[in-house]
Order: C-alpha cells, then structure tokens, then sequence
C-alpha cells in the first residue's frame, strides 16, 4: 500500500509572505484593539510618571513642592484658591502659584502631597504584588507539578527536630538546640539521599512510608491562610514591627500569595498532562526548566491578569491601613493618610478626603482595565497570523 | 537471527499500573530487540501495551501508577532501569528520541517553532546563537518545509498538521539519535500527509542510519516501512517475524485475524472480517493465553496455561502451539 509514493516530498518553494512584525509590535496591536485597556495603559503610564516625578520634585533639602510646609494661616483652603502672599514668607509660597488641590488643616499644600502620596501607592502595589506573585507562582508550581510526591514520616519528623531545635536555641538552651538543630538537617538530608535507592539500613520501615503528598501540604497552607482575616492580620503584624512602609509592602504581600498559588496550581494540573510536556520530557530537558520555562508561560497570562489585580488590592489595603492610622508614619504623606486626616473635616473640606479617594479609584480602575488588555495581548492565537 | 548485539533489547518487560483497589497489567512480559539501522514495528489494537512498552524505554511511565516491575531494558549495553534522573536525561532526546501522535499538543502554544527546534538542540549542546539558528534552517529544510527562515517565527497553531508533525520530527533528529520512536506519528494526519511523512521519515532513516520502532496499528503501514513486525495483544508479544513472514505466513490467529480484517481489492463487495469481541481489560485477563476468549481455534489447554512463544522460522516466532 505504501511502496508507491502517493506523492513526492514537495519542492521547496518561497511564495508570497506575510509581512513579519516584531513581537513587541504584534501584541501592541492587539492590545491597541482594546480601547478601555489602551485608556488604563495611558493612565497608569501617566500616574507612574507622576509617581516618579514626585519622589524628585518632593524631596531633598529644597524640594520643588514642599509637602511638609505648615502655613496656618492658609488652612483648609478650597482647591484652585490663590494664597495671600502678605502673610507668607517668600519659601512658604506655593510653587505653582495657587493651591492647585487646596490645603489640609495645617495648611499644607494637597497637590504636594497627593505627588509624595503616588510613589508609596505605586512601591506599595508593585512590591506587595511582586512577592505574592513570585510566592504564588513559586508554591503554585511545585504543588501542581510535583503533586504527586509524598512527604514521608522521615521527612516530618527531621523538619519537627530542626523546629525544635531552634525554638530550644531561641530560648536559651543553647547547646540542646544545636545539637537538635543539627540532628534535624542531617536527617533531613539523609531521607533526600536516600529517596531512590532501593534499601535504606538506616531506618525502619515506616518511617519511609509517605504521610501526605505534596500537594496536600501546600494546599491546606493556602486554605490556612485564607482561613484567617488577613485584614487583621496585617493589622496584628503592623503593630508588633516597627512601622515602615517596607514592612507593610511585605506583609501584605506574604498575605496575598494564596489566589495566585491556587491558580498556578490549577494551570499546572492541566498542562503536566498536555502532550507537549510529554514531549520535552522525552528530549531531555530537566525538570526545573519544563515547570520554569514551558508550562509557567501558558500558566502566566491568567497569573498576570490577577496581579494587576492584586495591585489595585494592595493600594486599597495600605489606604484602608494608613485611614486607620497604622500605615507610613504621619509626617510622610500617602493618599490612604491624606483621606484619613481629612474625614474629620469631611463637611467643612470635602476635597480632602474626595482627592485622594478619586486618584485611588482611578488608579485602581485603569488597573484592572489593564489586565483586561494584557489578557488578550499575551494569547498567542489572538495574535494576527 | 542476527549475531550481533541488539541495540536496544527489552527483556520480559513488566509495567503494572496500580490503581486503588486493582492492578492494571499494561504490558506483561514483553521482549523486542531492535538493531541498528532497523525498523522495527509493534502492531495492536488500542490499548494493548504498545505505547507503554515504548515509553519505559524512554523512562517516562509516569509513576505514581505507574511501575516497572520487572524486566530489563539494555540499550548499548548498559540497562537503562538501572539509571538515575540526571543519567536517564542525557539518553533522552540525544540518543533516544520520541515523536509523539498528536503534532497538534505536542508543540508549545506559547513559544515559536524556532524556539522549540532550538531548545531540543541546545538542550544537549553548548551552541552558540547564529549556529542553532542555522542548525534549526536546516533540519527545516531537510524535513521538506517551505521557505523555513520564516517558518522559523511561526507558532504552532498557524502551522498545519502535517507540518507540525515535521517540526515534531526535526526535534526529534535534533541531535542525531541512534532511536526514534514514533508512536503513531500519522494516526492523527490525513492519507496523503501521511505517505508524505512515512517517505520523510524513511528518507531521514536511511540518510542518518538510525533505527526506528513504530507505533502503529495500521497494518498498511507496517507493510510499508517495516523490516520486522512485533504484534501484541493484551501486553504480551503473540508473533513476531520480519515483514514477509508476518504478512505471508502468519500463525497466530490473531495475527490472521488483523490481516484478515484489511481491505483488499479481490474482496471488493464482501464484508470486512472482524475478530468478534474486545481487548480484555488489563485489570482482568482472563487466564491462560489472553486471546481464547475472541479465538475460533480454542481449546481446553488455551483457558489454562499461557502457552511460550515456539520457534518457527529463522527469527519468526509465535505464541500458539495450537496453530503451529
């Protein structure tokens, strides 16, 4: 049936071809097709400008707008409202001439501060984002792929003796604690080693007898997780550390992995059956670099669109966190504390807290309508053939 | 028989598959050589433990269910059960590669054809860029694709069948391996694709000397490309032989059913032979030689004991001493 040849491998032949663009250019395209999300690029584009241009103009010993200038005769100004020059010194005077937002109740110009304020929306989005994203991801993969696997009873019991090890060296007993410390890795090490062979002399047998897979343990830490209140317990945290925007960023950050780990762990559930992960396995590539490099970037896109997300979640949290004054520290500005001061002279000063309260909703608004956008500009088969 | 060393025999292969309350026998003693320059191909119905047996060459069984129990898999020598993860690696795709039977999800949606191609090379050599690129233009253009430079960018989805399953096999040769397996590579692609790959692959084989086990349960292309033929039913091996033995003067009467079962032009008008029931359920082979239940020449020693593979012919044996 197969001697004769139905046909011949054809010629090769170079017809006609479609012009070919870049990548960058190609999903530029798709994203230009979404308007709304080409308004949230140009708006987020526009508030990082802002944000960055604030941290240079608010700063340093002279800054251009000085957020922290008191003028007490000048206080709870309506925006647009010029400043009475005669009672001012020439270095309190407003830089662009009028209180473009108005001034707080210690006469404060708002626009300087709203400009100090975007840098610290924008770290606090991005940073506490960053590390959900990267815990998520991290924790997503493992679970989804290496599911499977068991932690053994061994396994357990090194990671409780080097627990204890610890909490015994914290309290004290110093030499206890290193001992079990170093008993806890050594053992740890030994039931790695002694994974694929086939006897172990050792330990008894139970011990290498699987507890619970892998899978089981990440999961039911994210269920853990998302079991507590995290509002409070960023709030507990934030109490207890000193308070810096570093340690919020982080916080909120190492609070907010779960939804991304669920999702990672969901892609990969799919994708470690998908053929072409067969495949690569059958060329010879490693398994770090089949979860890294093949199944992350058909994991991502969904990934990316929940942590533009995210970020809108986070800026709302360290607002909600400065509003109920356990966020950056009072002299520094942030649009959460500049809402926070402003509720008592909501009826008196309404711009205080609607300026801030606006510029957080548009942020977090052209955020979401970004990750819209991203969705469909990181689909490949959306991309024009 | 051949006087030298295979190189890859698989001696009484075992892969059990354990389930909760049951095991699956996927393939259940199964022995093949295959030597350098060979085509060799594995016939049977779906499910019988063919690609199974492929795929524990390779060390891909995935496990948990799945285990190998027993046997021994000597490639070059040296028995590649016996090897770790790291070792196990460096055989894949550079010595042994696979071409899978679905060029549609064997590719990654994400990343460009080139990209693929590039990664199968780099994967085993230290290459530089301008290099791989022109090692991927090649082993395009040995595959017979048009204009490949440009193809180079394209993504799997705006490829065709046939094409991909070029791309899929360029991986595959990437690194001149010594065996390829194809598991059914043209079970997915139309007739004419088909031919076309057959010629491809059969080209490649003789020009690069390597060998190739095929998948397959389309006895139309065994006839084809095969220097000799496995045929297995129900994880066992019930007749082997090269092509002519097989074709010309099977025993087993599986074997003859399969065969009876092809379309032929002098039997144009009738209707098509069919072995009445199903492959048993690996969970619950029936005892004795698995077939009895579905054969017309059963008798009672058939439903007790498993009969040996006999020797009939120089290389060609089968597992019924019924028929012989």
């Amino acid at each position: 049936m197969m001697e004769e040849p139905l046909t011949e491998t054809p010629e090769i032949l170079d017809g006609p071809q479609a012009p070919k663009q870049s990548r960058f250019v190609e999903r530029f395209q798709l994203f230009n097709q979404n308007r709304l999300a080409l308004v949230g690029l140009v708006i987020f584009l526009a508030f990082f400008i802002t944000a960055v241009a604030g941290v240079v103009l608010t700063s340093g010993h002279d800054p251009v707008f000085n957020p922290a200038q008191v003028r007490l005769q000048e206080k709870l100004l309506p925006p647009f409202s010029r400043p009475n020059l005669e009672t001012l010194k020439a270095h309190e005077a407003p830089t662009l001439g009028i209180y473009l937002l108005g001034t707080d109740d210690l006469g404060r110009d708002v626009f300087a501060r709203m400009l100090q304020g975007a840098w610290v929306s924008l770290t606090v989005g991005f940073v506490a984002v960053g590390i959900a994203v990267i815990v998520g991801i991290f924790m997503g993969g493992l679970a989804g792929y290496y599911g499977q696997g068991g932690i053994c009873y061994d396994q357990i019991l090194s990671v409780l003796l080097f627990l204890s090890g610890v909490i015994f060296f914290l309290l004290g007993w110093v030499k206890l604690g290193c001992g079990l410390f170093g008993v806890g890795i050594f053992s740890f090490i030994l039931s790695l080693t002694a994974r694929g062979a086939k006897s172990n002399h050792f330990m008894p047998g139970w011990l290498r007898k699987t507890a619970f897979s892998f899978d089981t343990l990440i999961m039911r830490m994210v269920d853990i997780m998302l079991c507590f209140p995290s509002f409070f317990l960023i709030l507990t945290v934030v109490a207890l550390l000193p308070a810096s925007i570093y340690n919020i960023m982080i916080v909120i950050g190492l609070t907010s992995w779960m939804g991304t780990t669920r999702f990672v762990r969901a892609e990969f559930l799919s994708l470690r059956e998908q053929d072409f992960v067969s495949a690569a396995k059958a060329l010879g590539v490693g398994n770090f670099r089949i979860i890294f490099r093949h199944m992350m970037p058909n994991a991502i896109a969904p990934v990316l669109v929940s942590s533009t997300i995210g970020i809108a979640t986070a800026i709302l949290t360290e607002a909600g966190l400065s509003f109920l004054g356990f966020g950056v520290p009072p002299p520094y500005a942030t649009w959460g504390n500049i809402l926070s001061d402003g509720k008592r002279f909501i009826f008196d000063a309404p711009w205080l807290t609607f300026i801030p309260g606006v510029a957080i909703l548009i942020v977090v608004l052209c955020f979401n309508l970004f990750g819209e956008g991203l969705k469909d500009a990181l689909n490949p088969k959306l991309r024009q053939e | 028989m051949r006087t030298e060393s295979p190189l890859l025999s698989t001696q009484d292969l075992k892969v059990y598959f354990y389930g909760r309350d049951k095991i699956s026998r996927a393939v259940d003693g199964v022995s093949y050589n295959i030597h350098a320059g060979e085509t060799v191909c594995l016939v049977g119905e779906s499910g019988c433990g063919k690609t199974v047996s492929a795929l524990s060459a390779l060390g891909l069984i995935p496990s948990p269910p799945g285990k190998i129990v027993g046997g021994r898999i000597i490639f070059k020598g040296k028995d590649i059960l016996a090897l770790d993860d790291a070792a196990m690696q460096k055989i894949r795709g550079k010595q042994i590669s696979m071409i899978f039977q679905e060029p549609l999800t064997s590719l990654n949606p994400v990343f460009t054809i080139g990209d693929q191609i590039g990664e199968a090379i780099s994967t085993h050599e230290m290459i530089g860029p301008d290099a791989l690129d022109n090692r991927c233009v090649q082993l395009l253009k040995d595959m017979g694709m048009p204009s490949p430079e440009q193809r180079l960018k394209d993504y799997p989805h705006q490829l065709s069948g046939g094409q991909r399953q070029r791309v899929m096999i360029a991986m595959a040769l990437a690194c001149n391996p010594d065996l390829i397996i194809a598991d059914e590579p043209t079970t997915a692609l139309d007739v004419t694709v088909q031919a076309q790959i057959l010629n491809l692959l059969k080209s490649v084989q003789e020009r690069a000397s390597m060998s190739i086990l095929y998948i397959t349960h389309d006895l139309g292309v065994v006839s084809g490309i095969a220097d000799r033929v496995y045929v297995m039913y129900a994880g066992l091996i019930v007749e082997e032989g090269n092509t002519r033995q097989v074709f010309g003067n099977a025993v087993h009467p599986y074997t003859r059913g399969l065969l009876a079962s092809l379309p032929d032009r002098e039997k144009r008008g009738q209707r098509l032979h069919n072995i009445p029931g199903t492959v048993p359920n690996p969970a619950y082979k029936p005892e004795g030689c698995p077939f009895h239940p579905r054969c017309s020449h059963v008798v009672k020693e058939c439903k007790s004991v498993l009969p040996d593979m006999i020797d009939l012919d120089e290389g060609h044996r089968t597992r019924c001493p019924v028929m012989v």
